[in-house]
């Protein structure tokens, strides 16, 4: 049986409103994360999945319910610094803006950052850094000044800072979200490689429904419930329900659902995938044509 | 037009000056300074003067560079240079016209004057801002001052700090650009009206800035969280900086030259 990175129970957690009421955000939250897997959190502003993420690397701590994170359970009553500390070193996290999370002047100085905190030897921080930056494939940026670099080339900086932490996990919220179609593209790549090659876990939080399609599970986040939760092709099949909660299909399973249901050709239940899609209708071209 | 400022004034090379340990050039910079202002003899003088451009000759800094700086300093250096002319009393009196009395103590003492400010000026630039890279610079500081820890003197705090101010000022010169663009673009006039009128029309442009700094102030410190940073405790850094025989080599000469300049001083 596989073990489980990420255990929670009832997870509760509300803001404070401005008048001090309570403004409930994660509701009752039960799932398990399995170690090795790349899950998607999807939802619409405001559903509570970027919450969810600080919740998991202790940046916000659960109001109520059971919180389990690389075997440390968080909800203890005496939970140390350094508990923290280990807990942040396993589950690196990757936030949105690029720009607001590198540190250094100087690429591997940034990658560096992590491991020197960590107090490692010398030696090993260089090799790490060597590592991390072939990891996303910035090794000829290395001396390179942040500033100079687009914005995926940023973000995978910042990928690399984390991976030369050595974690087991990796949260990722919305690291996509403000970048070009190109920066977008890069990233997903390093990201899925990372969970591929490397065998990390992959947390990935977003709302570009295209990402969310790479990943073997998707957990569909609304008003702070879990709403579906499951394979990309089961989640997308729920077509309609996705919309209710505010979320789109992808556009090939969108295209592919209204030709099922409402011009009543007969294609497969789910296609997530342009090639799929092309596929299927070029065989229902032959069926009719043919 | 804020993309064209150049913070410090690094230039990218590859001469022994380049090469130079930073804690060690702080040093040298330190001998350097104290060796100006031991000259006070004419041979001394002439000796500093040469060996500010045998720096600038062993950085291969293009010269043209760096006596461009000089020109910065040129007001002060002609204003100092004149009262040390006209208001310095000797014994041999040269010019006597009216109320103005011109002694040779006088102009000996402008020429020393500007000697040790070019000298200034060329050394420090040429040993330090413009052979050694800021990240490196700030690196040498924090090891420099490392033994003042001891009486809690923040000293990696403070270098920390110099790093993140390096690492935003690009960040802050693009996002002010922008903010420029978008007050113009809805018709703010930067460039008319009286100077009350101009600094007003400064605001719209530090308040946007002030708020997106703050907010990546906070969202930094969070990242930082997250990469397990916790203050210069128990960190150990990438880069181990090496004493080289060039180090030593190019101290050694430093030394030598103040010993020389206090002898000529001594001598003449």
């Amino acid at each position: 049986m596989k073990e489980n990175i990420i255990q929670a129970k009832n997870l509760c957690f509300s803001y404070k409103n401005e008048d001090g009421a309570p403004l409930p955000v994660i509701k009752n939250l039960t799932f398990d994360i399995e170690r090795g897997s790349f899950v998607s959190i999807l939802g619409h502003n405001g559903s509570g999945k970027s919450t969810l993420a600080k919740l998991l690397n202790l940046v916000l701590t659960p109001d109520s319910g059971e919180l389990t994170v690389g075997g440390i359970d968080v909800m203890r009553e005496d939970l140390s610094e350094e508990d923290i500390y280990n807990l942040r070193r396993r589950i690196g996290m990757v936030f949105q803006n690029p720009d607001n999370q590198l540190v250094a002047t100087i690429v591997e100085e940034d990658i560096a950052f992590g491991p020197e905190n960590l107090g490692i030897e010398p030696e090993e921080i260089r090799r790490r850094v060597d590592d991390a930056l072939a990891a996303v494939n910035m090794s000829e940026f290395a001396r390179h000044s942040p500033h100079q670099l687009s914005g995926g080339q940023k973000q995978r900086v910042a990928i690399a800072g984390i991976i030369a932490m050595l974690p087991d996990c990796i949260i990722f919220d919305e690291s996509t979200a403000m970048l070009d179609p190109i920066g977008r593209a890069e990233v997903m790549d390093t990201i899925e490689g990372l969970n591929r090659e490397r065998g990390i876990t992959v947390l990935h939080i977003t709302h570009y429904m295209d990402e969310a399609v790479r990943a073997d599970r998707v957990m569909v986040v609304d008003h702070g419930e879990i709403l579906l939760d499951g394979t990309p092709e089961a989640v997308f099949s729920h077509v309609e329900q996705l919309k209710a909660a505010g979320l789109d299909v992808p556009q090939v399973t969108a295209l592919t659902h209204r030709l099922k249901t409402e011009a009543g050709f007969d294609l497969p239940e789910t296609l997530l995938h342009s090639a799929d899609a092309v596929e299927a209708l070029k065989a229902l071209y032959d069926q009719i044509g043919g | 037009m804020l993309r064209d400022i150049t913070l410090g004034q690094y230039f990218p090379g590859n001469s022994i000056l380049h090469k130079l340990d930073p804690r060690m050039k702080i040093f040298l910079i330190i001998i350097y300074i104290v060796s100006i202002f031991a000259a006070n003899s004419p041979v001394s003088f002439a000796l500093v003067l040469a060996s500010a451009f045998v720096l600038l000759f062993l950085s291969k800094i293009p010269a043209k560079l760096v006596l461009g700086g000089l020109k910065a300093v040129f007001v002060i250096m002609a204003f100092t240079a004149i009262i040390n002319i006209f208001w310095t009393t000797g014994e041999d009196l040269w010019v006597e016209a009216g109320p103005i009395k011109i002694y040779r103590e006088g102009v000996e003492y402008a020429i020393f004057m500007i000697v040790r400010v070019v000298a200034l000026i060329i050394g420090s630039s040429v040993l330090l801002t413009y052979t050694t890279s800021p990240i490196a610079l700030t690196d040498g500081l924090e090891r420099v001052l490392s033994p003042l820890k001891v009486l809690h003197v923040p000293v990696h705090e403070f270098s920390m700090m110099m790093t993140i101010a390096l690492r935003f000022i690009p960040t802050l010169i693009e996002e002010t650009d922008k903010i420029i663009s978008a007050q113009k673009a809805r018709g703010t006039d930067f460039t008319a009206g009286s100077l009350a009128d101009r600094a007003k029309a400064l605001i719209p442009i530090m308040v946007p800035l002030f708020v997106s700094a703050f907010h990546r102030a906070d969202e930094l410190a969070v990242a930082m969280e997250c990469r397990c940073y916790r203050g210069g405790e128990g960190r150990t850094r990438m880069t181990r900086l090496h004493l080289h025989a060039r180090d030593f080599i190019v101290l050694a000469a430093h030394i030598v030259f103040l010993g020389v300049v206090i002898a000529m001083n001594i001598v003449f």
